[in-house]
């Protein structure tokens, strides 16, 4: 018997909220979306939590900043690190900058140890940043956390459009909580694209050509327009009770 | 000591497997822990056995058994098989295989071929490998 799932809903039992991140594609700002969204919840006062699962592209250390000579404290489990006032945890820590070649059933049991070792405390919003698609991560988060609410990615192109409407189909047949899309880098007039997905749409962010010179830098990120409106994303998704 | 944490889990499985069962007396636990890990065995003992203390009645009197397995790995590529005696990392490299074992596949490689696809066949980490009780 594997004995790590049991202990997993103990270790979020005191996080009040789960949010991923999640989309069908990679590329449309899942990352930059979950970094920001927990720096802007994180302005508003709440305890927040980051947690990376993209294990073969992990992205949100590079966005946030995080140094590279920064490590978990052990103590009874893993202590996430504090990043600008966010406790972020991530697979970087142990793997580096190196290729993390992992089959499914491998990426599972390192999720499953992940989620088992690591000691949250108390939290408002955990914020999850996930890796593309339908596979192992969504389907694991599912099934550990299932009380985890998406929120869903896209950016306006038709094939991104396409693959979101699959996530978004999966994710209503398991009967997840969907908090809404978000449309980003929008460009004129494409957010009636987004109607026909059948799922509120949240907030739509434009191309914003400040924030990739911004990543890495806490100051910089706060002064762009994508956080600007993360924080408005911010102020609905605390008004929504699940 | 994130020991603690996995021990934890070993606790609240056989927990729940108590209630599941309708076991008023859980015997004994048995635990094995996978070589890739590098779990001691002492200090795992020491620490479930201070968690069992502070559990109600159908675990309190559980005796434990803890075995170590040893680690196989198996390449997918070529069919080489191994063992971890025959492996070589770094100290921080055997850290992070310590909290994630999966980390096998970002340090190790396979001895013939040098392939990271290859099969943790056993002695991955720690495993509830039976109850007893009544
Ligand atoms: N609204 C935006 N404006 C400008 N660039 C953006 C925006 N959102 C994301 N990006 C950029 O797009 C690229 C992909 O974003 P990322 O957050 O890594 O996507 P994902 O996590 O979905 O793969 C990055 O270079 C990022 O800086
Ligand atoms: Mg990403
Ligand atoms: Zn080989």
């Amino acid at each position: 018997m594997d004995p790590r799932s049991a202990i997993i809903p103990k270790r979020m039992e005191s996080v009040r909220r789960i949010i991923a991140v999640a989309a069908g594609k990679g590329g449309v700002g899942k990352s930059s979306i979950a970094c920001g969204l927990a720096l802007a919840l994180h302005d508003l006062g709440y305890g927040v939590g980051l947690l990376d699962l993209d294990f073969y592209g992990p992205s949100a250390h590079v966005i946030l900043g995080v140094r590279e000579d920064i490590r978990p404290q052990e103590e009874y489990g893993i202590l996430p690190p504090t990043v600008d006032g966010i406790k972020f945890m991530s697979l970087v820590y142990y793997a580096s900058e190196h290729p993390v070649p992992l089959r499914g059933l491998d990426l599972t049991n390192a999720l499953i140890e992940l989620l088992a070792i690591t000691c949250w405390g108390p939290l408002d919003f955990l914020i999850i940043d996930m890796p593309p698609g339908l596979g192992e991560a969504t389907l694991d988060l599912i099934r550990l956390l299932p009380r985890a609410e998406f929120l869903v990615v896209t950016t306006p192109s038709r094939v991104a459009l396409a693959t979101v409407r699959k996530l978004i189909e999966l994710l209503k047949q398991q009967r997840v909580s969907l908090l809404g899309v978000l449309l980003n880098m929008q460009h004129a007039d494409s957010s009636s694209l987004v109607i026909s997905l059948e799922v509120p749409l949240l907030e739509a962010l434009p191309f914003d050509p400040q924030w990739e010179a911004a990543l890495g830098d806490r100051a910089r990120l706060v002064r762009t327009l994508v956080y600007g409106r993360l924080r408005e994303v911010a102020q609905k998704i605390q008004k929504i009770i699940i | 000591m994130h020991e603690w944490a996995l021990a934890e889990a070993v606790v609240a499985t056989a927990r729940r497997f108590a209630q599941e069962q309708k076991l008023h007396e859980v015997t004994l636990i048995k635990v094995r822990l996978g070589e890739l890990q590098r779990i001691e065995r002492e200090i795992f003992t020491a620490v479930l056995q201070q968690l069992l203390q502070q559990e109600a009645a159908p675990l309190k009197s559980a005796r434990l058994s803890i075995e170590i397995e040893s680690a196989r790995f198996r390449c997918r590529l070529c069919a080489r098989e191994w063992s971890l005696d025959e492996t070589s990392a770094s100290p921080e490299e055997c850290e992070a295989i310590h909290f994630i074992p999966e980390m096998a596949h970002v340090y190790l490689r396979c001895l013939d071929c040098s392939s990271p696809d290859f099969e943790i066949v056993q002695g991955r980490g720690v495993w509830l490998a039976g109850l007893e009780g009544m």
